[in-house]
């Protein structure tokens, strides 16, 4: 849920990014946490084991700039992708203005990022939100790899509401800004909707 | 889907009232006020060497974590938590079921003192967040963002 403050003239919106283990969430709040002028961003915040694996979330506070006199603050959440970490996924979710499905295109993955699909449309629906509603992008990440599927069909497995899709390689950023000011995007335009 | 907390002129200088008057009262270094899902709200004290969007994210996660352990355990949250530093402590407690009240202080202060300077503060402000919440309710508030064009969201990423 935005938080809008006519006090300080702002607005804050929050992003998750979702999607099974190790297809890249974290890398792509990293490669934005790379990218972007120090004066836009806060410190990136990551809860990870000790193998570097998303313990309860990554964070990311990011300003875009000023809209109609209103500064925009997006933060930029990861959930943990790992299938035993569910509870913490849910909290995650609790607030969300727009969800960034991340799919590993390796063909070995495909049952992983079913499922994780599932579990989105589920934990969305505990907190509320139906995912048909919801500000929603997909980006198909690890394009480069030699066991990639067709973005084809991905599409068909992944993206039958044909919600906007970012082909990606988030370790050298293809397609990762792409894919954030899409869901940025959507998420404005929610709020321009809900006024 | 729900709107969000939006946060007005009058009840925002309400709040930040009832946060530096806490912070006086409890001897306490910094107070701030964070929604649930992470939002800094305000803040008074010594706030400014502090990372506070940070510390808002990070107090949301871990009042969540605790509500899902409360849930676990069959209750329906813990409203107060408490950590002990060496230097300094945390108290978070939740008010009025959506905020997060935060006060961090020292040895110029007392858990007991906190206590009891956070149970009136809180009191306060949930009085001003059930003002706020019919406010918001009320028909004919408009978000400044109904008039919002493309351009303007176009204009935000333009390089």
């Amino acid at each position: 849920m935005s938080f809008i403050n006519y006090s300080s003239r702002e607005i804050n919106c929050k992003i998750v990014y979702y999607g099974p283990g190790l297809c890249g969430k974290t890398t792509n709040l990293q490669y934005v946490y790379a990218k972007t002028n120090p004066d836009a961003k806060g410190k990136m915040i990551s809860l990870a084991t000790e193998t570097e694996r998303t313990l309860f979330f990554d964070f990311l506070p990011l300003s875009l700039g000023e809209i109609r006199g209103f500064k925009t603050r997006f933060h930029l959440y990861t959930v943990p992708g790992q299938v035993f970490y569910d509870a913490s996924r849910k909290l995650i979710l609790k607030g969300v203005d727009g969800v960034v499905f991340v799919a590993d295109s390796q063909m070995e993955r495909m049952e992983a990022n079913l499922e994780s699909l599932e579990n989105l449309r589920v934990n969305l629906a505990e907190q509320g939100y139906d995912l048909d509603k919801v500000p929603y992008v997909v980006q198909y990440n690890k394009r480069d790899l030699p066991s990639a599927i067709g973005v084809d069909e991905l599409h068909r497995a992944l993206n039958p509401k044909n919600v906007p899709e970012f082909p990606a390689v988030a370790p050298t950023g293809v397609g990762v800004f792409d894919t954030l000011k899409s869901i940025a995007k959507l998420v404005l335009t929610e709020l321009k909707k809900a006024g | 889907m729900n709107s969000g907390l939006v946060m007005y002129e009058e009840e925002f200088r309400l709040i930040a009232g009832i946060c530096d008057r806490l912070t006086r009262d409890a001897n306490a270094k910094v107070v701030f006020l964070i929604d649930k899902n992470g939002q800094l709200i305000a803040s008074s004290g010594q706030a400014q060497n502090l990372d506070t969007t940070s510390l808002a994210s990070l107090t949301a996660g871990n009042v969540a974590a605790m509500g899902g352990l409360a849930k676990l355990l069959g209750e329906k949250e813990f409203p107060n938590q408490f950590h002990e530093g060496e230097r300094e402590s945390l108290h978070m407690s939740i008010v009025g079921g959506r905020v997060v009240l935060v006060v961090i202080f020292d040895a110029k202060s007392s858990l007991g003192l906190v206590r009891l300077r956070v149970k009136k503060a809180g009191e306060e402000l949930a009085k001003v967040f059930e003002a706020l919440a019919q406010k918001q309710a009320t028909p004919g508030t408009q978000s400044p963002f109904a008039e919002i064009t493309d351009d303007d969201i176009d204009h935000l990423f333009s390089e």
